[in-house]
């Protein structure tokens, strides 16, 4: 039986995540007012299943903290107790606690331990504090007290200290209807049982149904178990080590002294099974505990059957998840070999599409053979097939990478509900677009910005509950994140209804701290520009949640790095918009290629408007230097390309020759003035970084078909190099 | 524990004839020349030898960063090192050739290509033999120069590739730390 467990241990990691992830968003959607027990039913399922695969793979200690967890949230699923905000407060925190666990096991390091028994003291605290009647460590006793009293199984497991002088083992094994389609024989194992020590078994058969309803395939029957003898508690364990999420267990010693307590079991031996004492004790208790099992039971599958056309990727929430600890501790974590969990479908797609290809390559072969001029058309066809399959095949390879972006906006309603509390503000949080798909790896990159923004957003955005009402504004301030696809890309906006931002105080704050000069006038636009100057903050005061003036520029420079870009509209009084945008994918871009000179560039597709030709009559001089053109009532600046890159101008690099590329980089139009235009084609993007470094103007290079390189060109880099 | 220690001394000593721009350890160097001048690399800085082919150029940056090419699907600078050295430059012919070095430490290594006029041999020296360089007043900046050799009558000038290589900026954009 000795099985490599560690192999799976990436897996119960990434499902304890996944389950601590839906216990935090239950907690946080409780309601103290108007409870859904549905909601405390996925809390308590995800602390279950973690308690259950912790036990398995013998992290005892998650397991005996998810224990003390599980037992408060069971007597708030049977109603035995308030829920409070106390509670759900204290039970957010050892969600974080268990997470700390969880991470540390992962990374190979010790748990903090103080932090574990600190928020065991505070579990413990609430469990005996408010339901005094029920025992605290015994919840698991309670539901399997079959025969023994409620008084005796207290004294038992107080006795389980001195564990040494035992003779031998009391367990009470209750096992879930479905135990035996887990493939789970109760006979094996007490066959094994019986070959450690003498075996005494008791079946309670009272909830066994009649033979008409019986379902021979369910396990009906629990057991009173003793083993005599001098065992070591853990080979019992063992035993019951393979069963141990699919039953409800208990194993308590029995010491020589206290016979009269084995006695009592002993001598309802008989009764069992015709009295109906023993029945009457028994009804009031074991169908209440068992059902409920039941049902978890059957809500896990269910649940695990819907998890299937999901794409759960719990791969990028781990590093997610880790950069919250990071952030929130400042403490280094080591980041384990990324993996991607991908819907099967898109596996599946991705297979036809290979079988196309395949196929394609086939025929092109055949054709190839015995190549005749006649066959042209043919081969032009198979061509032609074999380019759309391509691009099918690429698209859907760019699919699996695909992931949506509610992996990054899962956590904000925590973040929001933390810092408000601090901040004793009142906001409420709108997702918006939670199933836009965005590249995995921008995923992972976009987390930090965004997480910058949102608490910016509550710090400084959202005024305080007084402050809102005087200004006429609901009590409640709200912040919405919203995700959606326009043209190539993918727009995140975060938008707060707070009190906007003051262009003049913008301006005031940007000239005292001499970041610009006096006299200069600003529209409204670069007024908020200005907090993306690095050393910029217009909080009054610091607080630790944001406003030490390191960040926008970080931000900022993090969403260009990805190939986005961020812009910001603010309604002073009535809240700001921050937009940002990114691409779908950073590996292949549509482009169109232009001739300059002797050079190919690349602009990318999705920010040319359109390409024009004018004539050197249609140019106005401004200040002698800049050159616009006016298009449509409006006047846009020329970037001639040949002299910005300094380029040997062609015949063509005269005004009337060349084409004017109208482009657009940050809200900001400019017109690309270039040779010729050359074709649109996808391409794959090239990091210029790796090998030498950035370039003004460009964004990376690309491969064309002859195998030369040709830089893309970065149009909101253009404008700002060409401004200098 | 003494085992350790001995497999971290030489995983060092590898690192060390790999990456060192120290001239104390004896060894092979790459000769070629610019001009009348020879020159010597570090041979296990040498990544491959080919011949010059047209450049992508890159707009704005000095004239020696001839540009980029594309080997073998990623992006390498190509330097050229008589102007580099502010030599007189010369036309590229069929002759002229690209060594393309590997430069930076373990971490991180990048690849670029260096235009030379001709490769000519393989060099053990002796690090014995290897003298100072003498101040060569404006022509090149010592700091490039290890040391100089002589080999058959004819001088070879060993080259720090890392401090050869390394352009203005490029180390810049690499701080994106959050």
């Amino acid at each position: 039986m000795s099985i490599d467990m560690s192999q799976f241990h990436q897996v119960f990691f990434e499902e304890c995540f996944e389950g601590l992830e839906a216990m935090e968003a239950g907690l946080l959607n409780l309601n103290i007012d108007d409870i859904d027990p549905e909601v405390i039913n996925t809390i308590f399922r995800g602390a279950h299943s973690i308690k259950g695969g912790s036990g398995t793979f013998g992290f005892n200690n998650v397991a005996d903290f998810t224990h003390i967890m599980e037992t408060l949230l069971d007597e708030m699923r049977d109603g035995r107790r308030q829920v409070t905000q106390i509670a759900i407060n204290i039970l957010l925190g050892s969600v974080d606690c268990l997470r700390e666990m969880i991470s540390s096991i992962q990374n190979e390091e010790e748990v903090d331990e103080s932090r574990v028994a600190q928020h065991t003291a505070d579990l413990d605290n609430e469990l005996n504090g408010v339901a005094e009647s029920t025992p605290p460590p015994s919840h698991k006793v309670s539901a399997e007290t079959i025969i023994t009293e409620p008084s005796e199984v207290i004294s038992d497991s107080s006795e389980t200290s001195d564990t040494n002088e035992e003779s031998g083992w009391k367990i009470a094994f209750c096992p879930y209807l479905d135990l035996l389609k887990t493939g789970n024989d109760p006979v094996r194992m007490f066959r094994e049982l019986s070959e450690l020590g003498e075996l005494t078994s008791l079946a309670n058969i009272q909830d066994v149904p009649s033979l008409f309803e019986m379902d021979p395939e369910e396990c009906n029957i629990s057991w009173d178990l003793k083993v005599m003898g001098d065992i070591p508690l853990d080979e019992i364990e063992e035993i019951f080590n393979w069963v141990e999420g699919d039953c409800e267990l208990d194993i308590q010693p029995i010491a020589p002294k206290p016979v009269k307590k084995i006695a009592p079991p002993v001598s309802q031996a008989e009764p069992e099974l015709d009295t109906e004492e023993t029945i009457a004790t028994q009804a009031k208790e074991p169908q209440q505990p068992t059902q409920p099992e039941i049902i978890v039971e059957q809500a896990e599958v269910s649940k695990d059957i819907e998890a299937i056309p999901k794409p759960p990727t719990t791969a990028p929430k781990e590093p997610n998840k880790k950069v919250q600890l990071d952030s929130d501790q400042s403490k280094l974590i080591v980041q384990v070999a990324s993996s991607i969990r991908v819907d099967t479908s898109k596996i599946d797609a991705l297979i036809n599409m290979v079988g196309e290809v395949v196929i394609t390559q086939s025929m092109l072969g055949l054709v190839g053979e015995n190549f005749t001029m006649d066959k042209v058309d043919q081969l032009k066809k198979g061509l032609a097939q074999l380019e759309r399959h391509t691009r099918d095949l690429q698209q859907s390879v760019m699919n699996v990478r695909m992931l949506p972006i509610s992996f990054v906006f899962s956590r904000f309603p925590r973040l929001v509900h933390d810092i408000s509390s601090k901040l004793g503000k009142k906001i409420e949080l709108k997702l918006v677009g939670e199933n836009t798909e965005i590249d995995k790896s921008v995923v992972e990159l976009i987390n930090d910005p965004l997480v910058h923004l949102i608490r910016n957003s509550l710090d400084h955005g959202i005024e305080m509950p007084a402050n809102r009402i005087a200004a006429g504004k609901p009590e409640t301030g709200t912040i919405e994140l919203k995700a959606y696809h326009r043209g190539g890309h993918i727009v995140i906006e975060i938008i707060d209804d707070g009190h906007g931002m003051d262009k003049n105080k913008l301006i005031a704050k940007a000239v005292e701290k001499g970041l610009i000069d006096d006299s200069s006038v600003l529209t409204d636009k670069q007024a908020y520009e200005l907090i993306f100057l690095p050393g910029f903050s217009t909080a009054e005061k610091l607080t630790d949640i944001s406003g030490r003036g390191v960040g926008m520029d970080v931000v900022r420079r993090n969403i260009e790095a990805l190939g986005g870009n961020i812009e910001i509209s603010s309604e002073l009084g009535h809240g700001t918009t921050i937009a940002i945008h990114l691409p779908l994918t950073l590996a292949i871009l549509d482009g169109q290629s232009v001739a300059v000179g002797d050079e190919t560039y690349i602009v990318p597709l999705v920010s040319i408007i359109e390409s024009i030709n004018i004539t050197e009559k249609m140019l106005n001089k401004v200040a002698g230097k800049g050159e616009t053109f006016r298009l449509r009532n409006q006047y846009i600046p020329i970037i001639r390309m040949h002299k910005i890159f300094n380029v040997q101008p062609s015949s063509k690099s005269k005004m009337g020759e060349g084409v004017i590329v109208v482009a657009e980089g940050q809200g900001v139009l400019c017109g690309l003035f270039v040779d010729d235009l050359l074709g649109q084609q996808q391409v794959v993007i090239k990091s210029l970084e790796a090998n030498y470094r950035r370039v003004d103007g460009v964004s990376g290079a690309t491969i064309l078909g002859d195998g030369s390189v040709a830089l893309i060109l970065d149009v909101p880099g253009l404008v700002r190099f060409s401004n200098r | 524990m003494n085992k350790n220690v001995t497999q971290e001394v030489e995983k060092k000593d590898n690192d060390h004839d790999r990456f060192s721009n120290k001239i104390d350890n004896a060894g092979q160097y790459l000769s070629f020349t610019l001009g009348k001048e020879e020159y010597g690399v570090d041979i296990l800085r040498v990544q491959e030898i080919r011949s010059w082919e047209p450049v992508s150029r890159i707009p704005n940056v000095p004239p020696y960063e001839k540009g980029v090419v594309n080997l073998r699907g990623s992006i390498v600078p190509i330097i050229d090192l008589r102007e580099r050295f502010k030599l007189k430059s010369a036309d590229y012919t069929l002759l002229t050739v690209v060594v393309v070095l590997q430069i930076g430490d373990i971490k991180k290594t990048r690849t670029m290509g260096v235009v030379v006029d001709s490769v000519s041999d393989v060099i053990t020296v002796d690090k014995a033999q290897i003298q100072s360089a003498p101040d060569f007043g404006t022509k090149i900046s010592n700091e490039f120069i290890n040391g100089l050799v002589s080999v058959n009558e004819r001088m070879v000038m060993l080259l720090d590739v890392d401090k050869l290589l390394k352009l203005e900026e490029l180390d810049q954009t690499e701080n994106s730390v959050f």
